[in-house]
């Protein structure tokens, strides 16, 4: 407690938060695309509106109080019961979920597109938080199993003809294999050596798959995938196959709820915290941090039979490295091991690039930047907390 | 009957003798104290009895039962706990969570039940998380069971480390340096725990180095000088080695 406050305090602390220093910073990052002109500019625009945003917070932080004091007043004056914070979160879960739910019908093909997209990697990143936020291993190939998913489809069903529902669990089942084969010699490894050994992990997968190409038709990609299968009636339909994922999303989010407070995610967390004190007091680590990587695993496979489905094509460029740092990225920005945080995450990165399409050559750098404000000043993620970020 | 037999225990980390040819036992229901000056091998003899560490040499035996060379989470189903001298907490979880997922060696429930949440689930974390309670009145914690365990005042973070310990239902409890940096009140505290451990029918083996403790409650002290056992016996005994206080002060010249 004591450190925090003084880190707080100190004079460097309170420079670089200070918005001079923000606005300077990326004004200097902007410099060499835009010239001087332009960099001044937004240095000016970005003094003031993070100076603006600071008002806005203690203003918001004053106001709260004053808030809280008059309906404080109001609730001894009458007997007027003001809805309870329970009502209130059911009636937000219920909006979003009628946005959610109608989108199809308001929204055109690109934002569903879109919305479909980020259901994937939903999925995809819950997986890698079970791995990456839970269990505290940090993997950098995890897109590997994403890739063994999709092909896996790809192959069952051009190859021998199995339909969506036939291959699904065989390929899933696959996936999880394949995590445990990963997981038995990288987890002798601790850290940043178990981080290079995925990494390494993730490139073999892809080179594989763009090199074998008696196979995998190696660049060229496998084409002409089934979509999905529901009683007889073809899901290719964008607006159909977005239903389909937001039942796979949910079942997903469910789960991994459930399973994440129960004594399997406690075992979990335990190892993340420390993992001697894990193994005495009982906790087999070696058989927990397997069963991590191979749940986690389990979803990526998911996720990449999905996307093989809605995509009718696979290919090894969407299996790169810089794919792995995406999901990470989604995982860290939302929040390490929160599963609501996750999803925004998720949310957040697949339309980010999209809306900032009108920047064309500066949406990556815009995007960087904006992750690297967020580890400043909101390190442990957008919604994770520390002591909550695992309770779901 | 003796809890804990440790017979020729040796290890050695390259040319180093951390512990060499130590051998003693344990009473069940008993409190014992191991001893000696820094670096004198006494944690290294807990890694060696919860299998964090292999010995080189010798054998652990825990109700005739040999334990060396088994893995520290195999140990624990044995009924061995311990806690840590540089305290090692599950930081970001809650005080109750901290002692909940201790049990986790005595509980069974699989991935499918916690899925489909069967009534055995249901049961079994009710009873998980009463005994966490009740395990956190034993120490006097209840009141903090929602607390983030990171946040708790030193001692209480001591005290929790004994919860969690006890959560593992065992019948020999490791306690290294349960008092260090308490002050004289949180001392006194410690030792009534302890005492309170003991008439549980646990059995307790501590490292300490305050004397009052020592001398206090155990009832038989073992004492160790670089790796060495150089003196066993009954607290009155053990004041008086010129052994003990030849290692602890050392030589007239």
């Amino acid at each position: 407690m004591n450190k925090a406050v003084s880190k707080t305090d100190s004079p460097i602390h309170r420079f670089t938060h200070s918005p001079f220093f923000i606005a300077l910073w990326l004004a200097l990052l902007f410099l060499p695309f835009k010239g001087l002109k332009a960099a001044g500019i937004l240095f000016i625009v970005l003094f003031a509106a993070v100076s603006m945003l600071n008002m806005f917070k203690k203003y918001v932080g004053t106001m709260k109080g004053v808030f809280s004091d008059f309906k404080q007043y109001l609730l001894g004056r009458s007997r007027i019961k003001l809805p309870e914070s329970k009502t209130r979160s059911i009636a937000l879960t219920l909006l979003m979920s009628v946005v959610v739910m109608a989108l199809p019908f308001y929204g055109h093909d690109y934002l569903i597109d879109i919305a479909v997209l980020s259901g994937i990697y939903i999925i995809l990143a819950q997986g890698l938080n079970i791995v990456v936020g839970f269990t505290g291993l940090l993997n950098l190939g995890f897109v590997a199993f994403y890739a063994i998913g999709a092909y896996s489809y790809a192959l069952l069903n051009t190859k021998l003809g199995m339909g969506f529902w036939a291959s699904l669990p065989l390929s899933v089942m696959l996936v999880t294999l394949s995590g445990f084969i990963l997981a038995i010699p990288a987890l002798r490894l601790r850290g940043d050596y178990l981080a290079i050994v995925t990494l390494g992990f993730g490139e073999i997968v892809r080179l594989v798959l763009n090199n074998w190409d008696s196979f995998t038709k190696g660049p060229n990609g496998i084409g002409g995938i089934e979509p999905p299968n529901i009683f007889g009636m073809q899901i290719s339909k964008l607006g159909h196959f977005y239903y389909f994922i937001i039942i796979f999303v949910l079942l997903a989010v469910f789960i991994i709820r459930r399973v994440s407070a129960s004594r399997i995610g406690r075992a979990w967390i335990a190892i993340r915290e420390d993992e001697i004190a894990s193994s005495s007091i009982g906790i087999n680590t070696t058989a927990y941090k397997l069963y991590s990587f191979a749940f986690g695993a389990f979803w990526a496979g998911l996720a990449g039979v999905l996307f093989a489905a809605k995509m009718q094509f696979v290919s090894p460029e969407s299996f790169t490295f810089m794919e792995s740092v995406l999901v990470l990225c989604m995982v860290i920005l939302g929040g390490l091991g929160s599963i609501p945080g996750v999803v925004l995450g998720a949310i957040i990165l697949v339309m980010l690039p999209e809306m900032l399409r009108e920047v064309q050559l500066y949406r990556m750098l815009a995007l960087g930047s904006g992750l690297v404000m967020l580890m400043i000043f909101r390190p442990q993620g957008l919604m994770g907390g520390k002591g909550v970020s695992f309770r779901g | 009957m003796y809890l804990l037999e440790v017979r020729d225990l040796t290890k050695h980390f390259g040319g180093i003798r951390a512990i060499e040819e130590v051998r003693f036992r344990a009473k069940e229901g008993s409190i014992m104290s191991i001893i000696g000056p820094n670096g004198a091998g006494k944690t290294t003899l807990f890694n060696c009895l919860t299998g964090i560490t292999r010995p080189t040499k010798g054998a652990i035996s825990f109700f005739d039962m040999e334990t060396t060379g088994l893995k520290p989470d195999s140990i624990v189903k044995l009924g061995v706990a311990r806690t840590f001298q540089n305290i090692r907490l599950f930081r970001e979880m809650t005080v109750i969570e901290n002692v909940m997922v201790s049990q986790h060696c005595r509980t069974r429930s699989g991935l499918l039940s916690a899925i489909i949440r069967s009534n055995n689930f249901r049961n079994e974390e009710k009873t998980i998380k009463e005994k966490a309670l009740e395990y956190l009145e034993l120490v006097g914690l209840e009141a903090y069971a929602d607390t983030v365990a990171g946040s708790l005042p030193y001692g209480s973070q001591k005290r929790l480390e004994i919860a969690r310990a006890i959560a593992t239902e065992p019948r020999l409890i490791l306690l290294d340096e349960p008092t260090a940096g308490m002050n004289p009140q949180e001392t006194g505290e410690m030792m009534e725990l302890i005492k309170k451990l003991q008439e549980l029918g646990k059995t307790i083996i501590l490292i300490e180095h305050d004397m009052k403790v020592v001398m206090g409650i155990s009832e038989n002290i073992v004492v160790l000088d670089h790796g060495v056992k150089i003196a066993e016996g009954a607290p009155e005994e053990i004041r008086k080695n010129p052994m003990v206080i030849e290692a602890y002060l050392g030589k007239e010249h």
